[in-house]
């Protein structure tokens, strides 16, 4: 697996906010759906998921519960915490920010 | 992070550091439920069973890894860093034993002298009565005159003030009382308290064994002979015997049925004393002197206390019970007129020792605030040197990445690793102190003062803050220091530059002043207390204190007024015929005793009162020949004789003041004065002398017959030219010969009562001294240790010095007038706070300026010695300087 440029890696929590936004998941859904979206071209490691998780939990950015799945399994649920829809709000508007600039530069014609 | 995130992380915080291990185990149950829905997932899309796995923990990346970076994002680092501080911290002190036993050591001794005072505090002031329920609520009731106290209360007025007082839970009565405990046909004498019979409810104590009183059982005249017997006295007396309760013991020969064992670590309700036993108050007649008093609204005879209802504040309760006490006034006129009552917050209780350790100890809590502060300025100093020394460290981790803060958390814990070894060695030091204050105060045979200290929850938890604010201190002065540090400086090989020095050198010397200042104060403190206690012990109290012996026989209860009489005639006979006494005589109450002199209110012929004025004079009642056993001058007239008994006209003697109040200095003899109501003749003056204490001022006061005016069990003073003990056993023969069954208290002489009377100065000279001389033990190894560093960092100077041809003893000069310098600057500082301080020491000194110029030249003189001790070594280094070698270096 190449390894991601470090742009992508610090959007990380991005995707996971963005993810949350749309349903709660536990953490395997979280790493099957980024793989689904990116169609593995982020290639975010399950290793490099969990403490993500962790981390946002700890922000207040999202929130877990155990909850009983289905199968009658015990799951942890990450779900987004109103703390962390503003800051997803607060990293989209800065994302279309940056990357309209940097698409800006990418898309100069060579003179 | 702001509010909003750190509600909710607080909360996960607090989880990841209480419940480490249910966190962990969530962790876990999370990262292996993704694994095996990879595997399940990778068996689906072919695999074998052993390739799913292998391919999914591949995916996952190392688990073990997965599960720290887990951890590191949960935080809950601030308790981790803290545990590597810690570590680190024990590391680093390890390695310096030698500043760090000597860092501990400074701490142990401030912290334990402050936990120390704190413990007295708290067990002679604040808490003073172990097992009691609701001492803060609880207050002392005393009777006064014009806001003054001067008595206790009658019987009838405690009953009227228990139903009227509305702001009081309940109010009880607990009044010290000496008995003779008769064993066998042994007797010995002991402590106890007549008391209410709400007395164990109102105070929360339960007998251990049988039951407290009845309601009822302190009602009637000898009506009740139960007894309460103390822990103590059931193990020691009665070897822990289970089925004591029912059998009797005679108390003042009265058998009384022990009808329940207080429980250990129960010692009464007085201050100073652990009480033996209790009886209830209708047995008053056979414990008091002054027969029944129970219905006598003007015997006021009683100590008291009262429980305030929750919330009620002392001045709302005062102002209710003044108002109470006026309406006593109008009611009861002829015992009750110009009287009221106070009630006092138990550190305040006006009569127990309370009142007498209490300016002592409020003494004592500054002068261990400043050996607290001097035990941390030395160990700052300490701390700066090492500063020094480690700033290489320091720039590493600085280098390396750590920020200010983290390096500011580490010396923090390195402050708090010390203050809590101190902290640790100071409450140990306390707890071997505790009884530490009977040890100072001189011991009465039978009567073992009590005064514990305690370390309860209160007590810890100032220990706790002490602990804290040194931490603080301690680690804080370092870290001024890595303020300064710059980060290339240091890392060169060998900086010879001192960085920072020069503020270093302002610090340290900074910290040395203060040291010498304050420890300038203590002994001026200390040099003011020995100064009045020598004085209080050398002034002549106005009546002869060598040549006086005082005793007292404890008369039992089958003594009724004409036996007592009887028997007082022939043990004076009997002493008159004994080789070496010249003389002996009874009194009601010796000079500067525990036991105060009765007042009565009096009327003089041809003296005209003010409007608002109510004559009232404190007497004694005296036997014949009193005036001259105990040697005060009779200024004209004459003494009591034998003849002046119930069946002759009343007479008196009044002192010197009273004269020249009354009389307005004319001759009184011959003149009437009126006492209690009764008209008495004057027949004599007598010299003016000391009465209650060494610092009173003169007052009037006078003397009645004894037999006019009878008690029964009075003192009784020997003029004797044989030790006190000689003269007991020859009291105590004639005595027995008298009556077995009675028992004597001890005998000394009234030079020893005035030394007892001194004894709150005894305490605090020998304490405030000790620490006087710790803290000018602590200063000069502060001096010792800014002469010797700045001797070693000048080298290169003193070489040059030297060199350009100064001889040794120039430099020796140079070295130890620097270190006087610095001390001159502490002196003049501690001096001018001295002058504002002393004042605090108010009534514990004598006949002493709180300025005299003696005592601080002494203090002067001693702080010089000190400086210039500490300096020597250093000095002599200095002077051993070799300039060719230092010069080439």
């Amino acid at each position: 697996m190449s390894k991601p440029a470090d742009l992508v890696q610090g959007t990380l929590d991005m995707l996971i906010l963005k993810i949350l936004a749309l349903q709660p998941l536990n953490g395997w859904a979280i790493s099957q759906r980024l793989r689904q979206i990116s169609s593995d071209v982020l290639g975010v490691s399950d290793g490099s998921l969990y403490p993500a998780l962790h981390k946002l939990e700890h922000r207040g950015w999202i929130r877990a519960e155990w909850k009983s799945s289905e199968n009658n399994r015990r799951a942890k649920l990450y779900s987004l915490t109103p703390l962390g829809r503003k800051q997803l709000e607060k990293e989209t508007a800065n994302w279309n920010r940056v990357s309209a600039a940097i698409s800006g530069i990418v898309q100069l014609k060579e003179a | 992070m702001d509010i909003e995130q750190w509600l909710y992380s607080f909360p996960l915080r607090l989880r990841s550091i209480f419940h480490p291990n249910q966190v962990d185990q969530e962790m876990k149950e999370e990262l292996r439920e993704h694994l095996e829905q990879q595997i399940n997932e990778n068996i689906a899309t072919g695999m074998s069973a052993e390739e799913a796995r292998r391919s999914a923990m591949r995916a996952m990346g190392g688990i073990a890894q997965i599960e720290q970076q887990c951890r590191d994002a949960r935080g809950g680092s601030v308790l981790q860093d803290f545990v590597q501080d810690l570590r680190y911290g024990f590391r680093q002190l390890r390695r310096s034993p030698g500043f760090s036993a000597l860092a501990v050591l400074c701490l142990t001794l401030g912290i334990g002298a402050n936990a120390a005072v704190f413990s007295w505090l708290e067990g002679i002031l604040f808490r003073p009565y172990p097992a009691v329920v609701h001492q803060e609520r609880l207050f002392a009731v005393a009777g006064t005159v014009q806001g003054k106290r001067i008595d206790g209360l009658s019987w009838p007025d405690f009953l009227d003030l228990r139903r009227s007082c509305t702001l009081c839970e309940d109010s009880f009565v607990s009044k010290i009382t000496g008995s003779t405990l008769n064993i066998g046909d042994h007797a010995e004498v002991t402590i106890g308290s007549i008391v209410s019979a709400n007395y164990f409810d109102a105070i929360g104590v339960h007998p251990m064994l049988g039951r407290g009183f009845e309601p009822g059982e302190d009602a009637g005249n000898n009506s009740h002979p139960v007894v309460v017997i103390s822990y103590q006295m059931w193990r020691n007396r009665f070897k822990g015997d289970r089925e004591v309760i029912g059998k009797t013991q005679r108390l003042n020969n009265v058998a009384h049925t022990i009808i329940g064992v207080a429980p250990d670590g129960f010692y009464g309700t007085f201050v100073g004393r652990a009480i033996q036993f209790w009886v209830p108050a209708s047995m008053e007649e056979t414990f008091e002197s002054g027969g029944y008093k129970l219905e006598d609204r003007g015997a006021r005879w009683i100590e008291s206390y009262v429980h305030l209802k929750p919330g009620v504040r002392r001045a709302q309760a005062q102002q209710q019970i003044s108002v109470i006490a006026a309406r006593w006034q109008k009611d009861y006129p002829a015992t009750n007129r110009g009287r009221s009552i106070g009630i006092w917050p138990l550190w305040q209780t006006p009569f127990n020792h309370a009142r007498t350790m209490g300016p002592t100890l409020e003494v004592m809590v500054v002068v261990v605030a400043f050996v607290l502060l001097i035990a941390c300025a030395n160990v700052g100093n300490l701390q700066l040197v090492r500063s020094f020394v480690r700033r290489h460290e320091m720039s590493v981790r600085l280098a390396i990445g750590a920020s200010r803060g983290r390096l500011l958390k580490q010396l923090l814990t390195e402050g708090l690793i010390l203050s809590a070894l101190g902290t640790a060695g100071g409450f140990l030091m306390a707890y071997w102190c505790r009884h530490l204050l009977v040890m100072l105060l001189p011991v009465r045979e039978g009567r073992t003062m009590y005064l514990p200290g305690v370390i309860d929850g209160r007590v810890m938890a100032m220990g706790a803050g002490v602990c804290l604010l040194v931490a603080l201190i301690t680690g804080l002065v370092p870290a001024l220091q890595t303020q300064h540090l710059d980060l290339a400086g240091p890392l060169k090989a060998d900086s010879s530059s001192v960085v920072g020095s020069r503020r270093r050198a302002w610090l340290r010397s900074g910290l040395v002043v203060l040291q010498v200042s304050l420890s300038f104060i203590l002994l001026v403190g200390a040099a003011l207390l020995l100064e009045s206690l020598q004085r209080m012990r050398t002034t002549s109290p106005g009546f002869s204190t060598t040549s006086v012996a005082v005793t007292s026989v404890s008369l039992v209860a089958s003594y009724d007024v004409p036996r007592a009489k009887a028997f007082q005639n022939e043990l004076i006979d009997r002493m008159n015929r004994l080789p070496g006494i010249e003389s002996a005589a009874f009194a009601a109450v010796t000079p500067l005793g525990y036991a105060g002199y009765p007042s009565s209110p009096i009327a003089v012929d041809g003296y005209q009162p003010s409007p608002d004025e109510q004559p009232e004079v404190e007497y004694n009642q005296v036997g014949p020949g009193y005036l001259a056993t105990l040697g005060i001058p009779l200024l004209s007239g004459r003494e009591f004789a034998r003849s002046d008994d119930e069946n002759a006209p009343l007479v008196a003697i009044v002192n010197r003041t009273m004269m020249m109040r009354y009389w307005g200095g004319g001759d009184p003899i011959g003149h009437r004065l009126q006492v209690k109501g009764r008209w008495a003749r004057v027949v004599g003056v007598a010299a003016d002398s000391k009465y209650e204490s060494m610092g009173e001022t003169p007052k009037p006061f006078f003397y009645v017959p004894l037999r006019q005016d009878f008690v029964r069990e009075p003192d009784l003073n020997v003029r004797t030219t044989q030790s006190p003990q000689s003269t007991l056993t020859a009291v105590r023969r004639e005595v027995h010969a008298l009556d077995q069954d009675l028992a004597l208290y001890e005998m000394i002489t009234l030079q020893e009562q005035v030394n007892r009377a001194a004894s709150p100065q005894l305490v605090a000279v020998t304490l405030v001294s000790t620490l006087g001389g710790l803290a000018l033990l602590l200063a000069a190894v502060g001096l010792y240790g800014v002469m010797s560093y700045s001797v070693a960092q000048s080298t290169r100077e003193l070489g040059l010095r030297m060199a350009l041809g100064a001889d040794a003893a120039n430099l020796l000069r140079l070295v130890i007038s620097r270190g006087l310098r610095l001390t001159t600057g502490g002196v003049l500082f501690g001096a001018v706070a001295a002058l504002a301080l002393t004042r605090l020491l108010g009534q514990l000194l004598y006949n002493v300026s709180p300025h005299d110029p003696l005592v601080f030249g002494v203090a002067l003189v001693m702080m010089t010695i000190t400086t210039i001790s500490a300096c020597l070594l250093p000095a002599w280094r200095a002077s051993r300087t070799d300039p060719a070698r230092v010069l080439r270096g």
